[in-house]
C-alpha cells in the first residue's frame, strides 16, 4: 500500500530559511508562467506544509508570509473555482475573499487537524457554496474546547506527513480514477455517483483525527 | 459519544465534503458530525482529499493586482462570523440555526396518529423535517421513492432492521419498507431528510399526504 512507502521528508520549523529560498523562486516560476495565461503546477510537486507562515500570520501579522502563502494557493483556489463551473471574475473574488478569511481566522487553524490546504480547501468550498451556488451551507457544531487549545506538535508533524503521503497516493492513481476523484471535488458528480472506494489513505488520516479528538476530550474531562 | 450504533455513510460524507449534498441532507450530516466525533474524523479526511485535488489543480492566474486588492479587504477588517459555541438543549448549533432556537422553540403540527412534524425552511429538493412521535406509537408504515435519512435527537426507535438511539442516521433507500416504532418513554425526536416523497402503505396517510407535505 502507498501509504506504507518510505519515510516522507516533510519540512519543519528548523528549515524555515529555507522556505524564504524556495519561495522566491517558486513565486517567479509563476509570475513567468503567468505571463502565458494558465500557471501549471510545478515539475516537482510543491507540498510544503505552510505552518511556520500560518503561525507568522497568526502571532505577527507578517504580509510577507501572507504574500508568500498567497502566492502558492491563490491561483490554485481560483483555478479550482474556474473548473467547477465559476466565471473567472467571479473566482478571482472568491480566491481573494478566501484569503482574506485566511487572514482574519488564522487564529482557528489546528494543525493537528487539518493541513493548510485541507483547511483552505474547506473556506474555498463553503465561498463556493454561498457565493456561486447560492445555497446555505450547514456546518457542524464548534467542538468545546475551542481553537484556543495548544495543538500539539508531533500531531501537527503527523498529520502534515499523512497528508503529503495521501497527495502522493492520488497522484499515484491511475488517470481514470484520479479523473473521477477530481470530478467529485469539482462538482461535477451527483453525490450518489461517487465511488467511496477510492483505494487512497483516507483511514490513516481518519485514524490520526479520531486520536486527536479522543485526546482533547479526554483532556476536558 | 460511544454509544452511536449508525452512521453515515462513504457517499454521504463525501459528498458533503465536495459540496454537492442537497441542503437538507447536508443539515443531517452536519448535525450528525455534530454529535459523533468517528463521523468528524472521516469528515477530516474526505477534506484533506479535496486539498490534495486542489493542491494539484492547474493553478489560474490572478489579476495583476490581486494582492493588493485583498490586503486592502484585509484592512477594511470584516472578519466575518466567529463560529457560535453550543448554547445548551438538545439540538446541536447547526439544527439550532434552521430551527431559530431548541426543542421549545419547534412550531409543531400534528400530522395524526400522535405523531407532529415541523418542516425546516431549506433550498427546494428534498425537504427535511422534525418528526415527534410518543414513547410506544408507530409512524405509519411506509416505503420510500428516494432516500430517506433520519437523525435521532431524542429517545429512540427500532424498525425491522434495527435500534436507533441519540445520535444514529438510519439511511433509507428504495428497497426499503418500514414501520418504525418509538420506545417507551420520552418522546422520540428525530430529524428526516428526503429526496423524494414517502409512499404510505395505508390509505389515511396517503390521503392526507398533499396536506402535510410528505
Amino acid at each position: 500500500m502507498l501509504h506504507m512507502s518510505t519515510h516522507v521528508q516533510t519540512q519543519t520549523d528548523s528549515i524555515a530559511p529555507r522556505h524564504r529560498l524556495r519561495l522566491q523562486g517558486s513565486a517567479d516560476r509563476m509570475h513567468i508562467a503567468g505571463k502565458i495565461g494558465l500557471v501549471t503546477s510545478p515539475p516537482i510537486p510543491d507540498r510544503k506544509a505552510w505552518t511556520n507562515e500560518m503561525a507568522a500570520i497568526r502571532d505577527d501579522r507578517d504580509q510577507q508570509a501572507f504574500a508568500a502563502l498567497f502566492a502558492h494557493f491563490a491561483p490554485r483556489i481560483k483555478g479550482f473555482l474556474m473548473r467547477s463551473g465559476a466565471h473567472p471574475d467571479l473566482a478571482e473574488e472568491c480566491a481573494q475573499e478566501v484569503m482574506a478569511t485566511l487572514w482574519h481566522k488564522a487564529h482557528l487553524f489546528d494543525p493537528a487537524k487539518a493541513s493548510v490546504a485541507t483547511w483552505i480547501f474547506s473556506i474555498a468550498r463553503n465561498r463556493m457554496i454561498d457565493k456561486i451556488r447560492k445555497q446555505r451551507r450547514p456546518e457542524p457544531q464548534e467542538l468545546p474546547w475551542g481553537p484556543d487549545a495548544e495543538p500539539d506538535q508531533a500531531d501537527a508533524l503527523a498529520m502534515a506527513q499523512d497528508t503529503e503521503r495521501l497527495g502522493q497516493a492520488l497522484a499515484a492513481l491511475p488517470e481514470k480514477q484520479r479523473r473521477l476523484i477530481e470530478r467529485a471535488y469539482f462538482g461535477d458528480l451527483s453525490h450518489s455517483e461517487i465511488a467511496a472506494e477510492t483505494g487512497l489513505p483516507l483511514g490513516t488520516i481518519k485514524s490520526r483525527i479520531r486520536l486527536a479528538l479522543d485526546r482533547l476530550r479526554h483532556a476536558m474531562n | 459519544m460511544t454509544s452511536i450504533q449508525h452512521h453515515l455513510t462513504d457517499a454521504l460524507l463525501m459528498g458533503y465534503a465536495t459540496g454537492t449534498l442537497p441542503e437538507a441532507f447536508s443539515l443531517i450530516v452536519a448535525t450528525h458530525i455534530s454529535l459523533c466525533d468517528e463521523c468528524r474524523a472521516w469528515m477530516g479526511a474526505y477534506d484533506a482529499l479535496g486539498g490534495a485535488v486542489m493542491t494539484d489543480t492547474d493553478g489560474a492566474r490572478m489579476t495583476d493586482d490581486s494582492l493588493a486588492t485583498t490586503l486592502e479587504m484585509i484592512a477594511r477588517g470584516d472578519a466575518g462570523p466567529t463560529p457560535k459555541p453550543h448554547s445548551g438543549g438538545i439540538f446541536p448549533t447547526p439544527l439550532q440555526d434552521y430551527v431559530g432556537g431548541d426543542l421549545d422553540a419547534v412550531k409543531w403540527r400534528w400530522m395524526g396518529g400522535g405523531v407532529s412534524q415541523a418542516l425546516l425552511k431549506t433550498d427546494g429538493g428534498p425537504t427535511v423535517r422534525l418528526l415527534r412521535i410518543p414513547g410506544g406509537t408507530a409512524v405509519p408504515d411506509h416505503g420510500h421513492r428516494g432516500t430517506e435519512l433520519t437523525l435521532v435527537l431524542q429517545g429512540a426507535f427500532r424498525d425491522e432492521t434495527s435500534r436507533f438511539g441519540l445520535g444514529d442516521v438510519e439511511v433509507a433507500n428504495q428497497d426499503m419498507s418500514h414501520r418504525p416504532v418509538a420506545e417507551d418513554g420520552p418522546d422520540c425526536i428525530c430529524l428526516a431528510a428526503t429526496d423524494a416523497p414517502l409512499k404510505f402503505n395505508a390509505i389515511m396517510p396517503r390521503l392526507a399526504q398533499p396536506f402535510l407535505g410528505i
